[in-house]
């Protein structure tokens, strides 16, 4: 199998799902000429031409208004945010137009949309430039919602978003566009909904998301060493939800930790936890525990950053205290 | 026009517009529905039959029926809150739309949209909207969808002059023109956003003033005249299904209903909503076919009556029909239930 950056294999879903179907086509800012902010969509512009790659004025609104219309008429537009921090210009038409279609006419209408945005922090670019947004998106109902972590993942969900009758909110960490890895060849789609167990362990689960994987396969390793095997679970996709997974886990390994880049409060990390001890309770030995940005904007100043991605390095100190916690229900 | 049976209708020295006498009178039947609907869901509004928040069309039908008429069964067509007139113009059914209204199962939307979210893509209307200014941006996606598939439409893009201070309504302008795409924005202003008059909302006097930025083709139209609407959006129809791009039309109008059912409009004076029901489109239309002898006496009772019929049929299948089950409250969120 090839190795390739995600932003490579992006761009090579990109390719097969235009070559496939003609309905199919890429709108965004700076996506045909210049190959968009991260490369994503370099050459397209060569291999489709002006009609399926749209390079657009700075309208984020009409942007997404537009792939709507389209989609509506029958369309599978791939559009392109380079930050996701701008959707609060253009979110009327994500949350009341592109997720609400189908349901409001009775389930007549569609609109297949791939909405790919880049989020995450790291970087230094501040406030307006590396938020992690995807609760405001799992709290629309009408929206799927997914978050790759490594390359192969990212090409088999776009091939599978573009596939989707229903709007996908597409997340791709800004600093994973150049992590590299093996990633198969051709059309295949890794499917919306699944999760996927990177590491195997029997002593707790970890479930997390986009670049926390990362962070959490990191720690597993660290802990491994100290005879703590921790089960990582890549969620993947956040909606829908691949609820039977997590459950199966925690319930083989009784304790949970949900780690995400996002901030704290309402994050999606809060929602795992709801559902795994209205779930699974009496499968817990010890509280679940979030790790998680505290709820603070994203400072610019990198000292300052490095505390808001503090559940990069509290993860482990996490995983060691969880297990040192025995089990009061099992000893009563 | 569809009708070709006639002959073309010759006026004495008056627009003819390329329309037959048969033309005429079905645009006239047609605003005469358009009005019969209004006064019957605001009647049924008032007894409680028809929930939510209703926004009438009375004193606008020459615009939605003129550019009906301009425009084919397959052209698409987006809407705003105020979308009964553009859907029943549009070739909506007449049932489909009052079960919706009523909420009922066997509305357009299964009862889940409303008033304010009218959808039936069959007939090319892509949907009424409930947030202002909403719905540009996704006809100018539809007419650059047109463009992509290669088929053979044109989008008429209905707002209102609120909309026109929307950021919405500018990246549309700009898109559709910078694209140069099959879009025909058709402004109804009707003077008021809400209670608030248009000139207290911006210092451009016109809505058609806007398009200058975009060198956008723009006109000023007579909305009361159903004649100059249809004359107006035939020709940005041509330019558009032409490859000429996008064109704005302001169509001056005055809604004489409230905002919404159960408006007090104590924001302006009645004087102002007198003068304007003086110059109600259809009297109009109907002052000036019977004086070309297109229309009698007779032949207006004969189309008030049809009209009758097909209101009472519609309200009666509302009130007839059942209530969507319990399972529709959680259905059409996706595509495939989860």
């Amino acid at each position: 199998m090839p190795e390739m950056t995600m932003a490579q294999a992006l761009n090579e879903a990109h390719r097969i799902a235009m070559q496939e179907d003609s309905r199919v086509f890429a709108i965004g800012e700076d996506i045909g000429d210049y190959g968009g902010i991260y490369r994503v969509t370099d050459g397209l512009l060569d291999e489709f031409g002006k009609d399926r790659v749209r390079d657009t004025p700075i309208s984020e609104a009409a942007i997404v208004g537009s792939s709507v219309g389209a989609a509506l008429v029958g369309c599978r537009p791939i559009l392109e945010i380079g930050f996701v921090d701008f959707v609060g210009t253009c979110w009327d038409q994500i949350i009341n137009q592109a997720a609400k279609y189908r349901y409001l006419s009775g389930g007549k209408a569609s609109v297949p949309l791939v909405m790919r945005m880049a989020c995450g922090a790291g970087l230094g670019y501040g406030v307006h430039h590396s938020q992690s947004m995807e609760a405001w998106f799992t709290h629309t109902p009408g929206i799927k919602v997914v978050m790759p972590a490594f390359p192969d993942d990212a090409k088999g969900l776009l091939l599978a978003a573009v596939d989707d009758d229903d709007p996908v909110a597409f997340f791709e960490h800004k600093l994973l566009y150049t992590f590299k890895d093996t990633v198969p060849e051709g059309r295949y789609a890794v499917p919306i909904g699944k999760a996927n167990i990177r590491r195997e362990g029997r002593d707790l689960t970890i479930v997390c998301w986009s670049r926390a994987v990362h962070w959490a396969l990191v720690a597993a390793e660290k802990a491994a060493v100290d005879g703590i095997e921790c089960e990582v679970i890549d969620l993947r996709t956040l909606v829908p939800l691949d609820e039977g997974l997590i459950q199966n886990s925690v319930g083989r390994t009784n304790r949970l930790i949900v780690c995400h880049e996002a901030c704290r409060t309402s994050g999606f990390g809060a929602e795992i936890v709801s559902r795994v001890v209205e779930s699974s309770f009496d499968f817990l030995d010890a509280p679940p525990v979030r790790i998680t940005a505290p709820d603070i904007p994203v400072p610019n100043s990198l000292p300052l950053e490095k505390i808001y991605l503090g559940p990069e390095n509290e993860l482990l100190d996490a995983v060691r205290n969880l297990t040192a916690v025995h089990s009061h229900k099992r000893q009563h | 026009m569809a009708s070709n049976k006639n002959e073309e209708f010759e006026s004495g020295g008056g627009v003819t517009n390329g329309l037959t006498e048969a033309d005429l009178l079905d645009m006239l039947e047609k605003m005469h529905l358009l009005r019969s609907f209004d006064e019957r869901v605001s009647e049924r509004c008032k007894r409680g039959e028809i929930p939510g928040l209703i926004h009438l069309g009375m004193g606008e039908e020459a615009v939605a029926v003129g550019v009906s008429a301009a425009i084919k069964p397959n052209d698409k067509m987006t809407s705003t809150h105020r979308a009964h007139g553009h859907f029943l113009a549009k070739g909506g059914d007449p049932k489909a739309f009052m079960a919706e209204l009523y909420g009922k199962q066997t509305g357009c939307c299964r009862g889940k949209g409303g008033s304010m979210h009218l959808v039936d893509l069959d007939c090319g209307f892509l949907g009424a909207n409930g947030v202002v200014g909403a719905g540009l941006p996704i006809a100018v996606g539809a007419a650059l969808g047109q463009r992509i598939l290669g088929e053979d439409f044109v989008t008429v893009c209905f707002f209102g002059d609120g909309a026109n201070n929307q950021g919405t309504f500018h990246e549309s302008l700009n898109l559709a023109t910078v694209w140069n795409l099959p879009v025909v924005f058709v402004c109804e202003n009707n003077e008021y956003g809400i209670s608030q008059s248009i000139h207290a909302q911006q210092k451009v006097p016109h809505v058609s003033d806007r398009a200058a930025s975009y060198l956008l083709p723009a006109r000023i139209v007579d909305g009361n005249d159903v004649l100059d609407v249809y004359t107006a959006v035939s020709e940005a129809v041509a330019a558009a299904r032409s490859g000429r791009g996008p064109t704005l039309l302001e169509c001056k109008t005055y809604r004489t209903a409230g905002h919404y059912e159960g408006d007090d409009q104590s924001y302006r004076p009645k004087e102002e909503v007198d003068e304007w029901k003086a110059k109600d489109p259809i009297r109009r239309l109907e002052r000036q076919l019977m004086q070309e002898g297109v229309l009698t006496d007779d032949a207006l009772d004969e189309i008030k009556a049809r009209v009758w019929k097909v209101v009472e049929e519609a309200t009666e299948h509302a009130i007839n029909s059942q209530y969507p089950s319990a399972d529709d409250a959680t259905n059409h969120v996706f595509a495939i239930a989860r």
